[in-house]
């Protein structure tokens, strides 16, 4: 069973066997930012620094970044979105990822927190 | 993630002020954001988009209790020596305003720009006038400043304001107040319910047909939920309030309307009527009535238009507007935008070169770095349904 990690700006990371990690928002995020109405996506081969901006999600009301995860290089991104971005509000932390990427040290997934971990970051909040 | 705030509900204080619907608000789970120095429903568990379509559909109840209520009270007795003093501040013509009218108005400032846009009612005895939250502690003291000589200027402070607004407003509040049915757009009416008073005018902030109604803040929540039980009446937070108001094409003070705009160039000349201007039995005798009577003859040279940006992301305020074919001269600037539920589109204002403001026009805006096509629109971008 693939592990999902999770960063303090909301964003989740699944590790997927290929060695991969998918990327999206919690659903946390989804319901902080209301009815999304377009989410735009890094393009494949694109390269990310840990923490560059990377995406971007449009509610009615405002604009929020959402920053890389990880180091790595995009694989590809998620086409559901583009043509129904209300996805994110529906299943955040499933059908709506919004991509997947290789990542540059397989080790920096581990110094993520776990879903405790997001859990307890959560009730700081 | 982190909220860059291209919004148009930035006008932020200290979270000090509730309104009386403040506990109301927060037993219909209403998610809820500083603004304007109140604490206020951005959105209820319905969400802006659903908020948003019911209003259009159906019928939506707003909570405005901080937007500002003053009284102007006719030392003489005589409202209209209340209307002409208050036109030594607006541009509007208030001395012709019937009783049982209301008219929207600007106070300018001695450069022509805006202090702040306002309803100004007649109510047969003296003048109801309504502001904008953040601007209503200086607009008192505006006002008291320079109409104290001919009114008492009264902030009706434990007073709160009520929107309701949609196609089915009429009927709604018609089971309150059955004469409310009578009003048409723009009347304004006392009402006697239970011993309450009640300012009511059929008029809003959404393209709708609806009505604003003032009432003591003791009163407030109880009326409120005499509302809410009615079928067909959903809470509305101040989400849907703006994209509501900007596909309808309507200002928003702070945004599209500020110091730094004048009235011609905000395209709100209609709101100078004729007796105010060169050769009317008023003309002039406000602030700033020599540069906006010269913008009035020639033009300003800027103007406020709509625009409708291509795809789904919507423009926000700030972003600048550029001819396709020359993206290095910015020619104007997005005021307000947001994406319009009705229309499943963007849509924004902004200032722009006054001779490119026909629409039809074809611009390119930056997002992100990247050009997206923009088009002048007209507005409104959803017609209004009002009950003329």
């Amino acid at each position: 069973m693939a592990e999902t990690r999770f960063t303090k700006d909301h964003e989740w990371v699944r590790l997927e066997d290929d060695g991969t990690a998918t990327v999206g928002i919690t659903d946390h995020a989804q319901q902080a930012l209301g009815d999304v109405v377009f989410i735009e996506l890094p393009d494949a081969d694109r390269e990310l620094a840990d923490g560059e901006s990377c995406a971007v999600v449009e509610s009615v009301k405002a604009a929020s970044d959402v920053y890389a995860p990880l180091a790595g290089t995009v694989v590809e991104n998620n086409p559901l979105l583009g043509e129904d971005p209300s996805l994110v509000n529906r299943d955040a932390e499933g059908e709506a990822w919004f991509f997947r990427m290789e990542p540059n040290d397989p080790e920096q997934f581990n110094e993520l927190m776990d879903a405790d971990g997001y859990q307890s970051f959560l009730e700081t909040l | 993630m982190s909220e860059n705030s291209p919004q148009s509900l930035d006008k932020i204080q200290a979270p000090v002020g509730r309104t009386s619907l403040h506990a109301l608000h927060l037993e219909l789970g209403a998610r809820m954001v500083p603004f304007a120095g109140y604490d206020m429903p951005l959105q209820y568990p319905a969400g802006i988009m659903t908020e948003h379509l019911h209003t259009r559909t159906r019928c939506g109840l707003f909570d405005v209790s901080h937007m500002g209520q003053v009284r102007l009270v006719p030392r003489s007795g005589a409202v209209r020596d209340a209307a002409l003093a208050l036109e030594r501040l607006v541009p509007a013509d208030i001395g012709g305003l019937a009783a049982g009218r209301q008219r929207y108005a600007l106070l300018t400032d001695d450069n022509g720009g805006i202090l702040d846009d306002l309803m100004v009612a007649n109510l047969g005895d003296s003048l109801l006038v309504v502001v904008n939250a953040g601007c209503k502690v200086a607009d008192v003291a505006h006002m008291n400043a320079n109409l104290s000589d001919a009114c008492e200027v009264e902030f009706l402070e434990d007073r709160a304001l009520l929107a309701l607004q949609g196609p089915e407003a009429e009927a709604v509040l018609s089971t309150l107040l059955p004469e409310a049915r009578e009003m048409r757009f723009m009347d304004m009416r006392r009402f006697n319910l239970d011993g309450q008073e009640l300012t009511v005018s059929r008029s809003g902030y959404t393209g709708e047909d609806g009505y604003e109604i003032g009432l003591p803040g003791s009163f407030a929540d109880e009326f409120a939920r005499r509302l809410l039980a009615i079928p067909g009446v959903l809470p509305i937070g101040l989400g849907a309030r703006d994209s509501l108001r900007l596909e309808a094409g309507l200002c928003l003070y702070g945004s599209d309307l500020g110091l730094d705009t004048s009235p011609v160039e905000a395209a709100l000349e209609w709101s100078i009527q004729k007796s105010r201007r060169a050769g009317g039995a008023r003309a002039g005798g406000y602030p700033g009535a020599t540069l906006i009577q010269n913008q009035l003859d020639q033009g300003a040279p800027r103007r406020r238009v709509g625009l409708r940006a291509e795809g789904r992301a919507p423009l926000r305020g700030g972003a600048p507007l550029f001819l396709p074919d020359a993206p290095g001269v910015e020619v104007g600037r997005v005021s307000s935008g947001a994406f319009g539920p009705s229309l499943q589109a963007p849509v924004a204002m902004g200032f722009l070169r006054a001779d490119l403001a026909e629409p039809g026009t074809r611009l390119v805006s930056e997002l992100r770095g990247r050009a997206v096509a923009v088009t002048v629109s007209a507005m409104p971008f959803v017609p209004a349904t009002y009950k003329r």
